[in-house]
């Protein structure tokens, strides 16, 4: 629930941040905030009041069920979520060097990294 | 002044949409019932400890393909924007002598501790994501630290490509021996011991070989954006 | 008990790094403060049961995306603060 929360604020200063700076770096660094609170509000769906990760060794009960076969006795928490955060993880710090790349290019070509001089896409 | 206003009814309005998310929020008091599923059968149909793995490389296995996919795009445009035609010609500060001398120690274990972390994937924490990020890093502590370090770019390019097209091969493999509707389903090869090396299958084949590509792109992201590409 | 508050402290302090990225004048400081966010972020993943995600996000969080961050700022000098 706290955890909740924090990702939640997390996501809303990162907007903050993209909306209020004019530097493209500074608004690349709101994303990448943006980005943190996302996982965070992702793995707080998936957990579980008083559970462990969800590793099958020793530590874990396992027990035998009648006719369904062996079954986890003991609480673990929601792989799925954790699942999607991993590779979530990698993709978005792809993505961050993708825009930096953008962003070194553009100053490259326009010598400025302040959002109002780039006025020819605007409509 | 109306700019403020704009941006505070921005974030008051996504505050509001997300308002719902926390008020019907409870934390729940035990697994729902596609979680158990996973959970139970990656014990007894996958012979796999860590469920997580399980999820990553056979029940979202296209998922993570697509994921896989997204990755190389993305290295891809980094290495288009930032291409350098000839020799790269500004100056760098060569590292320091601590820096030097902590590289040649560390890096090799750094790169094998990658390894580890991929090839043990299906029964500790760790996986083909975590192990090709720190293999990558490991490249990031060699580039640091010697100016003259290049990474042989047509090994990178080989590593990269054999190992997407070795993990869809894998993932075709499953469909030819088990039947329809078993893309990436890694049960053609023995189940094996709990809780060895060799067991679960293929899922640590296919999750070093996930290792391998993550880290040779990740290593030649860094690569570009250290270069700098040709100035304009 | 003891759990909470160290969870309470690290939600409070990658919380004031935020803010702290947003509001700070000088680039360099922000890209160091998104930083020590993804590191509390993987302190916190590792105290709700997710080994897995933790590991990923100290490695790229708090190593690879800043030193990302420093290699585009290497090549954007004169540009880079507001």
């Amino acid at each position: 629930m706290m955890v909740m929360i924090c990702g939640i604020i997390l996501i809303l200063i990162g907007i903050w941040a993209m909306l209020s700076r004019k530097n493209i770096i500074r608004i690349i660094i709101g994303f990448s905030i943006v980005d943190t609170g996302t996982h965070l509000v992702i793995v707080a769906i998936g957990y579980v009041k008083g559970a462990t990760a969800p590793i099958l060794d020793a530590s874990i009960q396992m027990g035998n069920v009648a006719d369904s076969g062996m079954r986890v006795l003991s609480k673990v928490v929601d792989p799925v979520p954790s699942a999607l955060v991993l590779t979530a993880i990698v993709i978005g710090l792809a993505v961050t060097a993708l825009l930096l790349a953008f962003a070194v290019r553009l100053y490259r070509t326009g010598h400025s990294l302040n959002i109002n001089d780039y006025e020819e896409q605007k409509w | 002044m109306i700019k403020y206003l704009l941006i505070a009814i921005a974030i008051v309005g996504m505050g509001w949409m997300l308002y719902p998310l926390v008020a019907d929020f409870q934390t729940a008091t035990e697994l729902n019932a596609l979680a158990t599923e996973y959970v139970n059968g990656s014990m007894n149909d996958l012979n796999v400890p860590n469920v997580v793995t399980a999820v990553v490389v056979t029940y979202r296995g296209l998922d993570t393909l697509g994921e896989v996919t997204v990755l190389f795009l993305a290295t891809a445009g980094i290495g288009f924007l930032l291409r350098r035609k000839g020799h790269p010609t500004g100056k760098r500060r060569p590292g320091s002598e601590i820096l030097k001398i902590g590289s040649a120690f560390l890096a090799p274990l750094i790169v094998l501790l990658g390894v580890y972390i991929f090839t043990h994937g299906h029964l500790t924490p760790g996986g083909g994501f975590q192990g090709g990020v720190v293999i990558a890093s490991g490249m990031l502590l060699l580039t640091m630290a010697h100016i003259d370090f290049k990474f042989s770019h047509t090994l990178i390019h080989w590593a990269e490509s054999l190992s997407g097209f070795t993990y869809v091969l894998i993932g075709l493999l499953g469909l030819l021996l088990l039947g329809v509707n078993s893309f990436l389903d890694p049960r053609f090869l023995a189940g094996g011991k709990w809780l060895s090396l060799f067991s679960a299958g293929a899922v640590p084949v296919i999750y070093s070989f996930i290792g391998l590509k993550v880290g040779s792109e990740l290593s030649s992201v860094i690569d570009s954006l250290q270069d700098g590409g040709n100035e304009v | 008990m003891t759990e909470i508050l160290i969870l309470v402290l690290l939600i409070l302090i990658s919380i004031i790094a935020a803010i702290y990225a947003v509001l700070t004048k000088k680039t360099i400081n922000a890209v160091i403060a998104s930083g020590v966010i993804s590191l509390m972020a993987s302190i916190i993943f590792l105290l709700v049961a997710a080994p897995d995600v933790a590991m990923t996000e100290a490695t790229i969080g708090a190593g690879l995306t800043t030193v990302v961050f420093l290699y585009a700022l290497k090549h954007v000098k004169g540009g880079e603060d507001d």
